[in-house]
């Protein structure tokens, strides 16, 4: 396989996560300021986890809800926009096209073709959910045609790898916002705005469910960092989206017959979680430990481009 | 898909050959079951079919891009459902006047670039070929693997009547519009699979394998094993890019771009996620001009550093070979009849296009006292840039033009205008005439000349329009080729 092969179908996978992801977020942060009086200051907050928030301050003054639904959505100039990423993820898609089944190519296709309609106006508050879902429905349809169509080969590793990276980095990075509302110490208390923040992280992942069929209706900050950080049941925690990654690189390995930097870097990453208990992150620090992940996870990404000769 | 116009306007509808109907005589015999078919047919359920089939391309992403049109950067080029049907017999003749062409234009360009036995003869003049930009110096005294200049060819043909057929333009270099051929008969057979149990059609979703075997069989010397094809794009906003994926996709070969190769021990090699390794065939979509940063324009990122040097120590095959372009040249073509005879000893089976070079006295004159009846054409030019249609002309226009081509004579070749046959296009109205030409896709190799039965079918939308040109409103059809 071409190294830009690779190279594109990571970065094609890469962003479709990421625009479901950014409308997961959107979602949250408009569910939150629907069902309880907070102030504008959540949208930051949201701006922030998806990392876009840089961008944002450089075009406006003042963070409000249309304005960051905007910049999140449908802005090109925001390269994490779901419109940027989604056209990202096609032109990548464009030049993989070889490596593709035409299932996975139209769908992905179809997915810019819908979106950009849909995206083509301001999103009015009317519109959102249905404009939410369609984004999740037309990534989900992606996944799906990806899943029935491929072949379980070096494309469909490339392809996981991008995937799972991105998904880590996306869950790591709300954490990474939210980290201070998860301190046991915040847990004695369980204000109201605690819980308005709890809820917010789980609504962002997508799993208010799944932490009910585990833990209850309870929610405990500790627990909610066991679900996203320790529990391998869930398949946007740190831990799931590590092992898929070391996985996935373990095939290339395989099939290839070579290891590479990359795997060492992926074990000892996986191992960084999976050899943990919530307690000793704790102690050692919770921000401290999302902090280093996150370094240790973009040193990751970077060293399998490098390794599987991405670019020239 | 290329830019270019096929000339010709001006003749009244009567004069006009119907593929269909032909001029008075009714029904031709190939399209009898399709007539059959077409009148038992509902109407809204054909135009629901015609919507689908936009759907289809759409979704499939059978676009072109559009240079310097941002809100319309991807174009469809429209579909016409109406299939344009040869019968065995007309193209049995066709082929054979194809091939005997196809063979010339090899034998020409390997005596152009060696003894120029040609010239010697004084069929040709020498200026012609020194004085053409189109003539590579670097290709003198190179012979490409197996001998094969040009491994894919287009010959853009127009009829005008029963049994006239004319050459237009032959298209060496890099000829685009295969993958419309084989899309276009994929939604045929998709939405209308009730008109081949009906129709013998000949088959051309083989086109793919017999270019993989073709260029493969051109392997260079230093190919061991199984020859490593590949595709070399320009990249994903290069007008044809979706034609060269279809093409690697449906060969099983790596679709590269410039950045993805270089020379590794003098060969060219791609760069893979286990490092370099050897190609031995390129199915180079570039121009010549932009495949050697060395060798060629060193402005060019798209190309090759060395890859010339790499061609002619016999580490790699270029298809089409550098220089290529010397043979489809507008100034050649009107030498073609007696290239033809030349290489082969027989008279052209195609004919040519009478055409007026206006680099010579008797020529020029004719042209310009006959300016408002002419299509002139520019003799480096394509796309359809600097040409003059006389009969659309305005009187103006023509004012200006004849001074341009008394400027500089030479530059101008002045053909009559053709009245092009019309195939129906299925309207709101119900079936319409309309103008067309054709492409047949050759493919030659060592092992010989192959043709594929039909190839793509252009067609000018509006009425009485004779520009069939995909940028100006033109279309595609289905072209059949019924079994004999």
């Amino acid at each position: 396989m071409l190294g830009k092969t690779a190279g594109g179908l990571f970065w094609m996978f890469r962003n479709l996560e990421r625009s479901e992801n950014t409308a997961r977020m959107v979602e949250a942060g408009q569910r939150i300021a629907l069902t309880r009086s907070a102030s504008d200051d959540e949208w930051t907050s949201v701006l922030q986890s998806a990392g876009v928030l840089w961008g944002y301050n450089e075009k406006y003054d003042e963070v409000t809800r249309d304005q960051a639904i905007d910049w999140m959505l449908r802005d090109r100039a925001n390269p994490s926009s779901v419109m940027s990423v989604v056209e990202s993820a096609r032109n990548n898609a464009k030049l993989v096209r070889t490596a593709l089944t035409r299932e996975v190519w139209e769908s992905v296709n179809e997915c810019w073709m819908v979106l950009k309609d849909t995206l083509a106006r301001k999103v009015s508050e009317r519109d959102l959910p249905h404009v939410i879902t369609q984004i999740r429905q037309r990534a989900a349809f992606v996944r799906g045609a990806m899943h029935g169509t491929m072949l379980r080969n070096d494309i469909y590793d490339f392809a996981r790898v991008g995937t799972f990276i991105e998904r880590a980095d996306n869950t790591a990075r709300i954490l990474d916002v939210k980290y201070y509302v998860l301190l046991p110490s915040a847990s004695a208390v369980g204000s109201s705005i605690d819980n308005v923040q709890w809820e917010s992280i789980l609504r962002s992942v997508s799993a208010e469910g799944g932490f009910r069929l585990t833990y209850g209706q309870e929610v405990r900050p500790r627990e909610i960092s066991q679900f996203l950080i320790l529990d391998k049941r869930m398949p946007r925690s740190l831990v799931f989206c590590c092992e898929k990654i070391r996985d996935n690189l373990g095939y290339l390995a395989q099939d290839y017959g070579t290891r590479l930097p990359c795997h060492d870097m992926a074990d000892s990453l996986c191992r960084q979680v999976s050899e943990r208990r919530i307690e000793d992150i704790f102690d050692t620090g919770l921000h401290e430990f999302i902090g280093s992940f996150i370094v240790d996870l973009v040193a990751l990404s970077r060293q399998t481009e490098l390794d599987y000769r991405f670019y020239e | 898909m290329t830019q270019q116009q096929s000339q010709g306007q001006g003749q009244s509808q009567s004069q006009t050959f119907d593929e269909m109907w032909g001029r008075e005589a009714g029904l031709r015999e190939p399209y009898a079951p399709f007539n059959n078919w077409f009148a038992d047919e509902d109407p809204a359920r054909l135009r629901r079919k015609q919507r689908e089939a936009e759907e289809v391309f759409r979704l499939t992403g059978i676009t072109f891009n559009v240079y310097g049109r941002e809100e319309a950067a991807e174009r469809l080029i429209p579909f016409d459902i109406i299939p344009r049907i040869i019968s065995g017999r007309e193209w049995s003749k066709l082929a054979r006047g194809i091939e005997q062409r196809v063979r010339a234009i090899n034998a020409f360009l390997h005596d152009i670039y060696h003894r120029q036995e040609i010239i010697r003869a004084g069929r040709v003049p020498a200026e012609m070929i020194a004085k053409n930009a189109a003539f590579l110096p670097q290709m003198i005294g190179v012979t490409p693997p197996g001998g094969v200049y040009t491994h894919i060819v287009g010959i853009d043909l127009v009829r005008t009547g029963d049994d006239d057929f004319f050459v237009l333009e032959d298209n060496a270099r890099t000829p685009s519009g295969v993958s419309y051929m084989l899309e276009n008969r994929e939604t045929m057979l998709q939405m209308f699979p009730e008109l081949f149990s009906k129709n013998r059609v000949q088959p051309v979703s083989n086109y793919p394998k017999l270019l993989h075997r073709s260029l493969s069989a051109c392997a260079p010397a230093a190919c061991t094993g199984n020859p490593v094809v590949a595709v070399l794009t320009p990249g994903i906003y290069n007008s044809a890019y979706y034609e060269h994926s279809f093409l690697a996709d449906k060969m099983g070969v790596e679709l590269v771009e410039g950045h993805d190769l270089r020379v590794v021990d003098g060969r060219i090699a791609m760069r893979t996620t286990q490092g370099y390794q050897p190609i031995d065939v390129i199915y180079r979509r570039i121009d010549d001009d932009y495949l050697d940063p060395l060798n060629f324009n060193p402005e060019s990122a798209l190309g090759v550093p060395g890859i010339m040097d790499v061609y002619r120590s016999g580490g790699i095959t270029i298809a089409n070979a550098p220089g290529t372009g010397i043979a489809d040249d507008k100034a050649i073509y009107s030498y073609m009849p007696d290239i033809v005879e030349f290489y082969t000893g027989e008279k052209a089976i195609l004919q040519n296009v009478p055409t007026w070079r206006c680099s010579e006295a008797d020529s020029l004159a004719y042209v310009l006292d006959n300016l408002p009846d002419l299509v002139v054409k520019e003799v480096h030019g394509s796309g359809g840039y600097g040409m003059l249609i006389g009969p659309t002309a305005s009187r103006k226009e023509i004012a200006a033009f004849r001074d341009k081509l008394k400027a500089r004579p030479s530059n101008y070749i002045a053909q009559p205008t053709l009245s092009l046959s019309t195939v129906p296009i299925f309207t709101k109205a119900g079936l319409a005439p309309r103008h067309v030409d054709l492409r047949p896709f050759v493919l030659v190799s060592p092992e010989g000349v192959k043709i594929t039965p039909g190839g793509l079918t252009r067609v000018a939308l509006k009425k009485g329009s004779l520009v069939v040109n995909s940028s100006q409103g033109g279309g595609t059809k289905d072209t059949w080729v019924l079994e004999e």
